[in-house]
């Protein structure tokens, strides 16, 4: 009996464990599929006429999507000019400044800020910028994704900056440095790295969203000229396209979804490897 | 802290009170640094508040006209201007509990290999990776789910389910006829991809903080390693896992453009998983540039005041549940 | 900081340098109806090609986003299916016009194995289909119609509008005159609550719809089904007969209202007499404010609207729009310069 006991036992122990190493290697490849996949239907479709052409007529095969790739630099530019600051220096209070119960207050909320889904987001851009207006524009969608940058900026920002030393504070001080000179002279310096690829996960993550820009910055066919005009974006183009019947548009749809994934990759593959080289990794 | 350095970088004698000493104050350089980023980070508040304030006045005349009805009507009719938000409700919450229903046993013992198993090596780089899938763009997971998961559900799964568990009593309304191929099911599991890195990531951290010496009693107890992990340290760890849960809740929630591209987008509330539903997201997304007429922008509004009340207090219990972990070693 | 700002410097630069363009540029931002947007984009497009310093973009989001955008004066014009009624018209803080543009038809395609003809749909097959009342293809009110079509046994997949849309008005308005049942049940409006179906976004969204799922009808604009290999059905006029939507169909359908179309230019022609006519059929119409203070805006658009009434209306047949009868052009021509 206890040997048909101690058997059972020793088979669920390695049944279960091998299944949890199956979980974990299934989870792996499914980033690799996707990758995979984007590769094999995007891959051809990436062509000079990509990068440089403006979409064509409904129904018309080629063109490409140059509009959409500065339309999305455009974004984040101002998203990054606009949040970034203000994500960062909140940081800083926190983090340097911060009153006991004032800054729980702010922490509680940016949270609640990070968890606002990003089509609420949108609607009160379209509410704050668009309407008082009357015109969509890049600089609406760039409000919304400003907005989204703030709570990851704050966070990281804070971290990284109570991950100083306490030694290094100490010496800045001791040599007679007031409190400001200190945060600005070795503090934040000596936190730049995190604080700047915390800054770079942001915009990648942002980078990607798609629902808070369908009124705000709308879409546009053309050249973009300025801040104040509607303005196509990748993620826009990706949806519109991905939904619509045309298989040439289906054909676009993943090679921008390709390029879209390889930035977004990218910036957080060279983020995550230089925190990690530099201190201990932190997901955000 | 802050005084030792003012008094030493102060030289001059200082006023003892009144304007005048906060102007003097003012001068130097820790107060106005104090000033400013305490402005910024108040700006913080200002923004989050407006949002609120926004989303309550411009929701105002559907609130007034259904009150709390709104919550339970099942219709949703812009022709006669009657509007309810319990399709919505019913799909945002179904499509999300699928999606935990596969996320939560994969994404765990993912966890449970990532940290009690696999050498810290191969789980760090695991868990690199995995961080990797949390920054794919939710439009990607979309595309995807339209041209795979979408024809694998309506040509595979769906008659497996139908076949197999549609005959069992009870569960079996689950999986009825008919099956498109888009529907809840599908939604489910699209979300299930995208939240499985929130799972894995937190609660590898929350298991990693688990005491040594606990494995250890376990294992010296004559337990098998399985035996150690399921019933010691996961439930050490379990106020954290359910943190995580939550958080990856919240996040499958408020999700947008991947659901809208599979869900089907028909307000219905049904019993099968393989029927096309609505979300509060999806709708908005789909609707809102043309609701013509005040009462319809207002309802759609009044839609995004329920999910962003709904994310709100997962996100609140999530956290609250993730940081009692972490501090007191996830007593019961 | 030098490199800094050197970096920063060519980064705005390059985002504001493919913008750059001459003063005289006017951009127009229009949206509105998906059933006329292969024609609408080629036209914008041949007429930038010719007046270079005039974009018009216009993004088809439904016929409902374009009445909505340009009632808050978020475009500077839209476009609809679906005539404004009197109530939208007086939600607008200003007085808005109606321009017919092109003639078009709405088609039930459908996506049946082993079918790939032209089935018949009566009238209250239609109706009974969409009300959820027939639910499968071999349903005798289809047979019937349809004598030695092997229609499977299988159930129909209805396949709906998820946006506010001038297509979905089109067919929910025919489906009201064919059907007393449908038009206390449902009625006809750009957005109704359907009985059954799933929802595709745009005349774009259902035919990718249809085109993946099996056993699936849905109704869209002609072209649509053209430009993707859809197959169509005939459909049952109010003389009876069985007609296949194409041009000469159309102008059949318009023939009554050309003669009597009001000065508005508001009016319905689905379910038109006479034994050619394509039941239905449709205008649809650029909806363009009254006043508009912008100068160059204003001229821009008088001088698009002279073109499209004559030279552009040469590129609709291409793309199975049917042009638009000779004397709604004239008044139409005459009507543009109320636009101040």
């Amino acid at each position: 009996m206890d040997r048909a006991r101690l058997l059972w036992r020793k088979s669920l122990n390695g049944v279960m464990l091998t299944l949890t190493g199956v979980s974990a290697f299934a989870v792996v490849s499914v980033l690799f599929l996707i990758l995979g996949y984007l590769l094999w239907n995007g891959g051809s479709s990436l062509n000079w006429d990509f990068f440089t052409k403006l979409p064509k007529p409904v129904g018309e095969t080629g063109g490409g999507m140059a509009n959409a790739i500065i339309g999305s630099l455009k974004l984040l530019l101002l998203a990054a000019l606009m949040g970034l600051p203000v994500g960062l220096l909140a940081g800083v209070y926190l983090a340097e400044f911060g009153s006991k119960t004032f800054a729980f207050v702010i922490r509680y909320t940016t949270d609640l800020l990070n968890g606002v889904p990003s089509i609420v987001i949108g609607i009160f851009a379209y509410s704050l910028v668009v309407l008082p207006v009357k015109h969509f524009s890049a600089l609406a969608g760039g409000v919304a994704l400003g907005m989204m940058v703030i709570p990851i900026t704050v966070r990281s920002t804070e971290e990284f900056l109570r991950s100083v030393p306490g030694s290094l504070r100490e010496g800045a001080m001791a040599l007679g440095a007031s409190k400001w000179k200190t945060i600005a002279t070795v503090i934040l310096p000596a936190a730049s790295g995190g604080i700047l690829t915390g800054m770079l996960l942001a915009l990648a993550r942002v980078a990607g969203e798609t629902a808070p820009l369908l009124f705000t910055a709308f879409s546009n066919r053309f050249w973009s000229p300025g801040w104040g005009q509607p303005t196509a974006s990748l993620p826009v183009m990706i949806y519109t396209y991905a939904i619509a019947p045309y298989d040439d548009w289906h054909r676009q749809a993943w090679a921008a979804g390709l390029v879209l994934l390889l930035l977004v990759l990218l910036a957080n593959l060279g983020c995550r490897l230089a925190l990690s080289r530099g201190g201990s990794a932190r997901s955000v | 802290m802050s005084t030792t350095a003012t008094t030493i970088a102060r030289a001059p004698s200082q006023p003892s009170g009144g304007a005048r000493a906060f102007v003097q104050r003012l001068r130097h350089g820790d107060e106005i640094a104090h000033l400013i980023t305490l402005t910024f980070a108040a700006g913080i508040l200002l923004l989050t508040s407006m949002l609120v304030y926004e989303l309550w006045v411009n929701s105002h005349l559907s609130r007034a006209k259904f009150g709390w009805l709104f919550f339970w009507t099942r219709t949703w009719d812009p022709m006669f201007g009657d509007f309810g938000a319990a399709p919505f409700i019913y799909g945002t919450l179904i499509t999300s509990i699928v999606s935990l229903v596969i996320a939560v046993p994969l994404g765990l013992s993912a966890a449970i290999f990532l940290a009690e198993l696999a050498p810290r090596r191969i789980s760090d780089s695991i868990s690199f990776l995995i961080d990797l899938l949390a920054a794919v763009p939710s439009v990607i997971y979309g595309l995807l789910g339209i041209f795979i998961v979408v024809p694998l559900v309506r040509t595979t799964i769906g008659p497996l389910l139908i076949n197999t568990l549609g005959h069992v009593p009870a569960i079996g309304k689950l999986f009825r006829p008919p099956n498109y191929g888009v529907g809840f099911l599908t939604a489910g599991i699209v979300l299930a991809i995208m939240v499985v890195p929130f799972i894995i990531s937190v609660s590898r951290e929350v298991l990693l903080t688990v005491p040594r010496d606990q494995r250890e009693a376990a294992l010296a107890l004559g337990a098998t390693r399985w035996e150690s992990t399921w019933q010691v340290v996961v439930p050490w760890a379990r106020t954290g896992i359910m943190g995580s849960i939550f958080l990856a809740l919240a996040r499958a929630l408020g999700e947008t453009m991947a659901v809208t591209m599979v869900i089907g987008n028909d307000p219905k509330i049904v019993a099968s998983l393989l029927a096309p539903g609505y979300t509060i997201a999806a709708v908005i997304a789909n609707e809102f540039t043309e609701a013509t007429g005040d009462l319809y922008l207002s309802a759609l509004i009044e839609l995004g005041l329920v999910l962003f009340l709904m994310t709100f207090i997962l996100n609140g219990l999530a956290r609250i549940l993730i940081v009692a972990t972490e501090r007191g070693g996830g007593h019961p | 900081m030098r490199k800094t700002l050197l970096v920063v410097s060519l980064v705005l630069g390059l985002a504001v340098a493919p913008s750059v363009q001459s003063d005289a540029t006017v951009l127009l931002n229009a949206a509105g109806a998906t059933f006329p947007y292969p024609i609408y984009s080629k036209w914008f497009d041949v007429y930038h090609q010719q007046h270079g310093n005039i974009q018009i973009n216009y993004q088809s989001i439904g016929s409902g986003g374009g009445i909505r955008q340009l009632q808050a004066g978020t475009v500077d014009f839209g476009a609809s299916d679906r005539p404004m009624s009197d109530e939208q018209l007086g939600q607008a803080k200003f007085k808005i016009l109606h321009f017919p543009t092109v003639l078009g038809a709405v088609i039930p395609t459908y996506n049946i194995a082993g079918v790939t003809g032209e089935l018949n749909f009566t009238q209250k097959s239609l109706a009974g289909i969409y009300l959820g009342q027939i639910t499968k293809w071999n349903d005798p009110e289809i047979a019937n119609a349809n004598k030695g079509v092997n229609l499977p046994s299988a159930d129909i997949v209805v396949v709906h509008r998820s946006d506010g849309s001038g297509t979905s008005y089109i067919w929910t308005d025919f489906l009201a005159k064919a059907s007393s049942d449908w038009k206390s049940k449902v009625g006809a409006d750009t957005s109704v609550n359907w009985p059954v179906g799933l929802g595709g976004k745009g005349n774009e969204g259902v035919s990718g719809l249809i085109k993946q799922t099996p056993n699936s009808i849905g109704y869209i604009e002609l072209i649509y089904a053209l430009q993707n290999n859809i197959p169509y059905g005939k459909v049952q006029n109010a003389a009876g007969k069985f007609v296949k939507a194409d041009l000469a169909g159309v102008t059949a359908a318009a023939e009554k209202a050309s003669k009597e179309i009001p000065d508005d230019f508001r009016v319905s022609i689905t379910n038109a007499p006479g034994p050619a006519s394509y039941p239905i059929s449709s205008f649809t119409w650029l909806l363009i404010p009254a006043q508009i203070s912008d100068g160059a805006k204003r001229e821009a658009i008088k001088g698009f609207l002279k073109w499209m009434l004559n030279e552009g209306q040469g590129y609709n047949e291409a793309l199975s729009y049917a042009k638009l009868p000779k004397p709604i052009v004239t008044k139409e021509l005459k009507a543009i310069s109320q636009i101040q």
